[in-house]
């Protein structure tokens, strides 16, 4: 047990969820001690990972004595805890949209494309429909997120600065893209979106080809 | 997020409960939106909320859809009675629990998902799926609070995880008849939700569309 009182992430480098709060402590300048889990060997399984997260899944986050488990809820305890470079907008309606678009990808969509998820439906109905699936679900969330975020979107989601919707949905289009071969130029605010988070340092450290546990 | 309206009834709880606790200044109408015959899909409800869910609150200019959001708005909006603790620990156990729920549980038993099982697999299948995700979200939950609940999920006041819980163990128990003795602390803080008048006024069945199947 570490008695620094650095930051410790519990991250897979392919993680979306965790990929999200990587870029997050990036935008806050915050420094954070890297533990790799690795999910493909089952490492999340373990009974010291499990006393972290009954759960099983990354990204956790431990703050001295405090753990936090569920990217959404890091984010929101990072937010509070260490207020530089806001993680939310002031205006009580772009607040909402950011609460919105996060939960949109952190609900409705992540949780039904994620690994376990679609090792079942491949398992249960085979890899064509795993395929279906996925662009369903997908596509449906990008869809609802370029109407919600169409009128308000600049160079990020919710106009000139980064906030949470941008930290949820570029790690999410990235994946789509790249995993999942989902054509982003029906999404064209998504992806303009995308286009910008990609040009952020804060971003460009985060991707999971840099982290240290990356296997390339 | 779900359909069937439990993200909804989250809603409603803390309508209800601010309603009954600070003499009616939190008055809200309620607008129906018949899920059955498809009026999510209206152009108006779209506009709204082009994820076609409830629950969406409207309020002045002000549109949010999505109850995270909507909670999260109505607590910055009415600080005096706050549904989030102070302390920066309890809080994240609030979220987390709110997540576990709504990230964890609650997309893995809407009724879009449930068709999709039953229609492919039946509905042995569909009952399995279902059980499995809400003991998995379940057992988390109760790690995750034993330490910290008291007559509530984090305390001895309704906040923020409560309005998941509460709804979310309503369905656990009445949708899909499961049984919890597995989740001591979950059942003991179904008991406190059912002595709650607000939770009492906010379940399905006391709503103004209700119609019993």
């Amino acid at each position: 047990m570490s008695s620094s009182s650095k930051l410790v992430l519990y991250s897979y480098w392919q993680s979306s969820c965790a990929w999200r709060v990587r870029f997050a402590l990036n935008l806050k300048g915050l420094a954070y001690e890297y533990r790799s889990v690795n999910l493909r060997k089952g490492e999340q399984f373990s009974p010291e990972f499990k006393k972290l997260n009954p759960l099983c899944f990354v990204p956790v986050l431990v703050d001295g004595d405090i753990v936090v488990s569920d990217s959404f809820a890091i984010l929101l305890y990072l937010n509070e805890k260490y207020p530089q470079n806001a993680l939310l907008p002031s205006d009580p309606q772009l607040r909402a949209l950011n609460l919105q678009a996060s939960n949109i990808v952190s609900s409705s969509m992540q949780p039904l494309i994620m690994q376990s998820i679609l090792k079942y439906i491949e398992d249960k109905f085979g890899p064509a429909e795993r395929q279906l699936w996925v662009r369903h679900n997908t596509e449906k969330g990008f869809q609802a997120l370029e109407k919600l975020l169409k009128d308000y979107a600049g160079t990020y989601a919710t106009g000139e600065e980064v906030y949470m919707a941008d930290v949820f949905l570029a790690p999410q289009t990235a994946v789509a893209e790249m995993r999942f071969n989902i054509d982003m130029s029906k999404f064209p605010t998504l992806n303009g979106i995308y286009k910008s988070c990609k040009d952020l340092p804060e971003f460009q450290a985060s991707v999971p080809e840099r982290q240290p546990d990356a296997e390339l | 997020m779900g359909i069937g309206g439990d993200s909804a009834e989250a809603v409603f709880l803390l309508a209800e409960f601010l309603l009954l606790s600070c003499s009616n200044w939190l008055k809200y109408e309620y607008k129906a939106v018949n899920l059955v015959k498809g009026e999510q899909f209206s152009p108006e409800f779209s506009k709204l909320n082009p994820l076609n869910f409830v629950p969406a609150l409207v309020d002045g200019d002000i549109v949010v859809a999505d109850s995270f959001a909507i909670l999260m708005y109505l607590e910055e909006k009415y600080p005096q009675h706050p549904l989030l603790p102070q302390d920066l620990h309890k809080r994240a156990i609030n979220y987390q629990a709110a997540n576990i729920v709504s990230a964890n549980i609650q997309p893995l038993q809407n009724l879009v998902v449930l068709k999709y099982i039953e229609e492919k697999c039946g509905s042995g299948e569909r009952l399995t799926w279902v059980k499995h995700h809400i003991e998995k979200g379940f057992a988390a939950l109760e790690k995750l609070l034993k330490d910290h609940a008291g007559k509530y999920a984090t305390g001895d006041e309704v906040f923020l995880a409560d309005l998941f819980l509460a709804p979310q163990i309503h369905a656990a128990l009445k949708r899909f008849k499961m049984d919890m003795t597995e989740f001591p602390l979950l059942l003991r803080l179904n008991d406190a939700y059912n002595e709650l008048p607000a939770f009492q006024d906010a379940m399905p069945e006391k709503q103004p569309d209700y119609v019993p199947s």
